[in-house]
């Protein structure tokens, strides 16, 4: 599916202008690409439902939508459209909560190996217990 | 309210019907004409809203039965699409707004007009799978230095090399496609890659643009893209549209390269 014919190029949603039948079949609307044009896109203005409100869910939404593709975009070295505030944002959090965890775990590591050695030092020592 | 059209437009809204099944009407103010449908309150108000949106199925829906009003208007005449659920009480708040903020929408809807949005994405080759090992020839000329565990390291090594060359050489191609275009766009917009689950395909996406491109040279650019994806090898490219100019209304700049305005 690499090779480099015509057929590479498909359009989808014939519409308007006229632009189909490039070759290739029409693909119906990827729910994606409404969905990031829909959600983010189109003009926002303050309905009577306050926005800041919405924004904080369409967030979450956003975060499910793309989080996958930017690991795997960070992985092969796609950064340049990183322009986006709101996805940098994203993942230096995203970044800092990750070195939040593992350095927790580590605590909580640490911790488990002092109370195990304590628990041996009791039992050792006293030999009807407590 | 799903857009903002100008006043002298008669976007046929008495025949569309809207989320949820209800029709759609026109509330004019300022020389601006809004699309605007009944939504219920049960299903849009503010804190079912909230729990909706974190339904991605109910997202789908709405998103689907959103997108489809605003491009049938689009069909019929330039369209300003708002975002969706931007909802209000009453008509009256819509009018409101259109006053409040028709410099705006003027300006968005003279940059739009006579021109559409067009979506390039490209993808890269899909991971390869690591096939059977090779039948050891009769008589067995393999180094027995090298057991079957080995050999399979040293197959999935190479095979992971190559995986990320190609997906190298696919940046670098998806990079030129879209400077490429670029020149044949008024305005240009950059996407991030969908993740493979929402694409429904398993190559990994390295481009996902938006291009405003002026009506009369659609085909050109629809041309430029079936030569750019037929020359470059390490990329599968996908057009869509056109599109209403959702990406080219408004809102984050950022990330546009833009004539100016």
């Amino acid at each position: 599916m690499t090779s480099g014919t015509v057929a590479n190029v498909a359009s989808a949603e014939p519409g308007i202008a006229g632009g189909a039948g490039l070759g290739g079949s029409p693909e119906p609307a990827n729910l994606g690409d409404i969905l990031e044009r829909v959600l983010d896109k189109g003009l926002v203005i303050a309905g009577d439902i306050r926005v800041n409100l919405l924004d904080i869910e369409l967030l979450t939404i956003k975060l499910r939508l793309v989080i996958a593709s930017l690991d795997t975009a960070k992985e092969v070295g796609i950064d340049w459209w990183q322009d986006d505030p709101w996805l940098s944002a994203q993942a230096s959090e995203r970044a800092r909560r990750r070195e939040l965890d593992s350095s927790r775990e580590r605590e909580l590591q640490d911790e488990n190996r002092r109370l195990r050695r304590r628990v041996q030092a009791l039992e050792s020592g006293s030999s009807d217990g407590g | 309210m799903y857009a903002v059209t100008a006043d002298s437009e008669d976007p046929l809204t008495g025949r569309l019907t809207g989320v949820g099944g209800g029709q759609l009407r026109a509330a004019r103010a300022a020389g601006l004409t809004a699309i605007v449908g009944d939504v219920s309150e049960a299903e849009f108000g503010e804190f079912t809203l909230r729990s909706n949106l974190e339904d991605l199925d109910w997202v789908e829906r709405t998103a689907r039965a959103h997108h489809a009003v605003i491009k049938a208007v689009a069909e019929q005449c330039p369209v300003v699409p708002m975002r969706l659920a931007t909802v209000y009480a009453s008509d009256r708040g819509v009018v409101q707004t259109l006053r409040q903020r028709a410099g705006d929408l003027r300006v968005a809807l003279a940059r739009i007009t006579a021109r559409s949005e067009w979506g390039v994405k490209a993808y890269a080759a899909e991971p390869t799978d690591l096939g059977p090992a090779p039948g050891r020839p009769a008589g067995d000329q393999a180094s027995p230095a090298i057991g079957p565990g080995a050999a399979y390291l040293q197959r999935r090594r190479a095979q992971l090399t190559a995986d990320k060359d190609a997906r190298r050489s696919a940046m670098a191609s998806a990079q030129a496609v879209y400077a490429e275009l670029c020149r044949l766009a008024v305005s240009a917009r950059l996407y991030p890659p969908q993740s493979p689950d929402l694409a429904g395909r398993r190559a990994p996406m390295v481009l996902n643009a938006a291009y405003l491109v002026p009506d009369e040279r659609a085909g050109e650019f629809a041309a430029a893209v079936t030569d750019l994806g037929a020359s470059a090898r390490s990329v599968r490219l996908i057009l869509t549209g056109p599109w209403p100019a959702y990406s080219f209304v408004g809102g984050n700049d950022a990330a546009i390269r833009d004539e100016g305005a």
